[in-house]
C-alpha cells in the first residue's frame, strides 16, 4: 500500500497543509462549514508547541493572528462568508502593515446567514474587494482535497515571501468532500520564512525597493523596538500624512502583487489546445465542468477545461489567450457571474462568454454544464452559418 | 536630562494632543511605572486602538502596535499567547475600549490573560471632535448629544471586575502618584489588569459642558472622586455620586498563557510516543 495515503476531507487537508508549512498559531471562531479546521488545529497545535485560541468573534480572530505574526509566528484563521465579512477591516490592516497571514474562507450560501451547510462561490469578489481601499490581494482556490493541502502550504509561502495576507478560497463541497490523498513526508518539505534583518542597528521597518520590494521583517521582542500602524507610514514606520508617502506606499504594495503574480500563477487545464469551447471555472464547480468537458469530447465537441487555482491576482494573460483561441467560453460558478465578469474583462471581446450561474445551494450536475457547452457549440455554429 | 525621556521616541515628538489634554500625563505615568519596575525595553510590547489616547504608542520606544478601532486587546491577546515572555500593555480610550472594543475587553478579562490595560477615560470621542461615548455621564453634552445624553454610562472598574479581571484600579490625571502606583501594581499582576485613568478633555468635553479649561477640568475630576480607602469612614453624603479611586480589586488567579504552556507540556508528554492521530502520520502509516 502507498505510504501515507489517507482518506480525508478538504478541511483536514487544509489543516495538514498549514501544519506542514509550519503553522504555529491559530485563532478562530466557530462557523459552518469551516469548523473542522479549528477543531483539528485545537488538537494538533499543542502537540507541536503551537497555540490555538477560540476568540470571541472573527474580528478578534484575525486580530490575534496579526499579533502572533508580529512576534514571528506563522498564523492562520479559517471562517466562512459571514465571518469573512467581519474580518475585512483587519484584512486591510494586515495588507497595509505587511503582516504575513493565511485566511481560509470555506464558502457557503449567502448573503447573510443564508444556507450555512450549502456550497456557494459568492465570496470571490469579497475576497478581492472586501476590505476598504486599494490593497494587494492573493487568493488561491483548491479544486480537490489534495489541493487543499498543497495550496494552503503554498499560501504560507506566498504570505511569508511577500509579507501579505493570503486567502485560501474553498467552498463547502471542497471542504467536506472526502478523497484519498497521498501526502508528502513533511520532513522533505522546505516551507519559506520571512526575511529578517540582521541587527537592530539602523533598522528601517518599511524600507524597500519602491518597485514592489518587500521590507525585512523583525519580530516584536527581539530588540528592534519598531512601530506598526494602520496609518500611512514612511520607511521608519512613523505615521505620515504626506501625499507622496501615501502614494509611494500604496504603489509599492500594488506592484508587489504584479511581481508576485508571475511566480505564483497556477492552473489546471485539459484538452484546451484545440478547444473551440473553453469551460473556465474554479473550486467544486470545475469538477462538474471537467466531467462535462470529457463527455463533450466523447461526443465529438471540441471542448476544453481551464480551472483557475490562482484567482487573484487574476490570470489575465491566460484567460485572454484562452479566449482568443477558443472563441466561446462557458463559466459555471455558484454565484451570479462574479468570475464571468472577470473572464469577460480579460477576454476583451475575443470570445462569447456564457454565464452559467447557480445559486440554489446545490452543486452543478455535469449535465447542466454539458447542456451549456452544447448550447455554446450550436450558438457558434449558427454564427458560422450566418457568416457564410 | 529627564530620565523618562529615554523611554520616548524623541524624534516623533512633539505629540499631537491638544494643549491641556490629560493623555500625556497618563503616558508619563506609564513610563515612570515601567522605569520603577526596571523592565527590559526590548521585552515590553505596547498596543493601542484608535482615538486620541491610542496615539500614545507612537511616541514610546518599545515594540509598539497601533491597531484598528476597538481591537487592541484582540491583537494583544495574539501577541501574549504567541510569546508569553513579553510584557504586554494596552493603551486605550473610553470609546475604543468600552464601545467598539467592549466585547474584546470582557473576554480578555474572562480569560485572565496577562495584559495590563490602561483606559484613558475622558468621557468623549475626542479624535472625531466630541461625540458622546459609553462613558459620558447621563445628562451631559456631546456633539451628538446636543440636548443632553440619555444613556447611562458604565462603571468600567465594576465591569472589569465582574468580567474576571484580577487587578482593577482607578486614578486620575490629578492624582498622578496614585496613578503611577496603580499602573506599577497592574503590571506586576500576572493576569488581566485594568487601570482606569480619568482624564480631562478641555477641547471638547470641557467646552461642550461649560466646565472650563484644563485647570477647571482637573478640579472637576478631583471633586468627582473619593479615595476607596477613605470612603468607608466618610459620611454617606460625601461619597454619594462619586467615583472611587485607588486599588479596587486584587484577586490573583491562574493566568491564561501560562495555563496554555502547561497544556502543551501535558499534551506533549501524552503524545511523545503517540502512534495515531493525524500530525506526524508520515512516520506511522503503512
Amino acid at each position: 500500500m502507498t505510504r501515507n495515503a489517507k482518506l480525508m476531507q478538504g478541511n483536514e487537508a487544509c489543516t495538514l497543509g498549514a501544519l506542514a508549512a509550519g503553522l504555529e498559531f491559530y485563532a478562530g471562531y466557530p462557523i459552518t462549514p469551516s469548523t473542522e479546521i479549528a477543531e483539528l488545529c485545537s488538537e494538533e497545535l499543542p502537540k507541536v508547541g503551537g497555540k490555538f485560541i477560540q476568540m470571541e468573534d472573527e474580528i478578534g480572530s484575525i486580530a490575534a493572528c496579526i499579533g502572533a505574526s508580529l512576534v514571528g509566528k506563522k498564523a492562520m484563521t479559517a471562517t466562512s462568508g459571514p465571518g469573512f465579512s467581519l474580518m475585512q477591516e483587519c484584512l486591510g490592516y494586515a495588507s497595509l502593515t505587511e503582516v504575513p497571514l493565511v485566511i481560509v474562507d470555506v464558502q457557503r450560501m449567502g448573503p447573510s446567514t443564508g444556507m450555512p451547510t450549502s456550497p456557494a462561490q459568492g465570496d470571490l469578489m469579497q475576497a478581492r474587494w472586501g476590505t476598504h481601499g486599494d490593497h494587494p490581494v492573493f487568493v488561491l482556490a483548491p479544486g480537490s482535497v489534495k489541493e487543499c493541502f498543497e495550496l494552503t502550504f503554498k499560501a504560507f509561502d506566498i504570505a511569508e515571501a511577500w509579507r501579505v495576507p493570503v486567502i485560501v478560497l474553498m467552498d463547502e463541497i471542497i471542504g467536506h468532500m472526502r478523497e484519498k490523498v497521498v501526502l508528502p513526508d513533511f520532513s522533505t518539505l522546505r516551507p519559506l520564512r520571512r526575511a529578517s534583518p540582521a541587527s537592530p542597528a539602523g533598522y528601517r521597518p518599511y524600507a524597500a525597493d519602491p518597485d514592489g520590494g518587500v521590507p525585512l521583517m523583525a519580530a516584536f521582542g527581539e530588540g528592534y523596538r519598531w512601530h506598526v500602524t494602520g496609518l500611512f507610514h514612511d520607511e521608519s514606520g512613523r505615521p505620515s500624512g504626506k501625499s507622496e508617502v501615501a502614494d509611494a506606499l500604496l504603489r509599492r504594495l500594488a506592484r508587489k502583487v504584479e511581481k508576485a503574480a508571475l511566480s505564483i500563477e497556477e492552473h489546471f487545464e485539459e484538452s484546451l489546445e484545440d478547444a473551440e469551447i473553453a469551460v473556465i471555472s474554479f473550486g467544486s464547480s470545475a469538477m462538474s465542468g471537467l466531467s462535462a468537458v470529457r463527455r463533450a469530447r466523447r461526443e465529438g465537441i471540441r471542448a476544453g477545461m481551464l480551472r483557475l487555482k490562482t484567482m487573484w491576482p487574476f490570470p489575465d494573460g491566460l484567460v485572454s489567450r484562452t479566449a482568443s483561441r477558443a472563441g466561446r467560453i462557458v463559466v459555471p460558478e455558484m454565484n451570479l457571474g462574479q468570475l464571468a465578469l472577470e473572464v469577460e474583462r480579460a477576454a476583451g471581446g475575443a470570445a462569447r462568454v456564457t454565464r452559467l450561474g447557480k445559486v440554489n445551494g446545490e452543486l452543478f450536475r455535469p449535465e447542466e454544464v454539458y447542456a451549456a457547452i452544447v448550447g455554446a457549440a450550436s450558438d457558434g455554429d449558427a454564427i458560422a452559418e450566418a457568416a457564410r | 536630562m529627564n530620565p523618562t525621556l529615554s523611554y520616548f521616541r524623541q524624534e516623533n515628538l512633539p505629540h499631537i494632543w491638544c494643549p491641556g489634554c490629560g493623555h500625556g500625563t497618563v503616558t508619563g505615568s506609564l513610563v515612570r511605572a515601567i522605569r520603577r519596575l526596571d523592565l527590559d525595553k526590548n521585552k515590553v510590547c505596547i498596543v493601542s486602538g484608535i482615538g486620541c489616547s491610542s496615539r500614545a504608542v507612537g511616541y514610546l520606544d518599545f515594540d509598539t502596535l497601533h491597531t484598528a478601532h476597538g481591537r487592541a486587546l484582540a491583537f494583544a491577546t495574539g501577541i501574549k499567547l504567541a510569546r508569553p515572555e513579553l510584557k504586554v500593555i494596552v493603551m486605550t480610550g473610553d470609546g475604543d475600549c468600552t464601545a467598539i472594543g467592549g466585547n474584546h475587553f470582557i473576554h480578555a478579562a474572562r480569560r485572565n490573560i496577562d495584559i495590563t490595560t490602561i483606559v484613558m477615560n475622558n468621557n468623549i470621542y475626542g479624535m472625531t471632535s466630541g461625540q458622546y461615548s459609553p462613558m459620558t455621564p447621563k445628562g451631559m453634552y456631546g456633539t451628538t448629544a446636543p440636548y443632553g445624553n440619555l444613556e447611562r454610562s458604565f462603571d468600567l472598574c465594576e465591569l472589569a471586575k465582574a468580567a474576571g479581571a484580577t487587578y482593577v484600579g482607578r486614578a486620575t490625571s490629578f492624582h498622578v502618584p496614585l496613578l503611577i502606583d496603580l499602573i506599577e501594581a497592574a503590571i506586576r499582576n500576572r493576569g488581566f489588569s485594568v487601570v482606569e485613568a480619568l482624564v480631562q478633555c478641555p477641547t471638547y468635553f470641557g467646552r461642550k459642558n461649560n466646565i472650563g479649561g484644563a485647570v477647571e477640568m482637573l478640579e472637576w475630576i478631583r471633586d468627582g472622586v473619593v479615595n476607596a480607602k477613605a470612603a468607608p469612614s466618610l459620611p454617606p453624603e460625601k461619597v454619594a455620586g462619586k467615583k472611587l479611586i485607588g486599588e479596587l480589586h486584587n484577586a490573583p488567579a491562574p493566568e491564561y498563557s501560562a495555563d496554555y504552556d502547561e497544556l502543551i507540556a501535558r499534551v506533549q508528554r501524552t503524545y511523545d510516543k503517540f502512534q495515531g492521530g493525524l500530525y506526524g502520520c508520515a512516520s506511522n502509516s503503512d
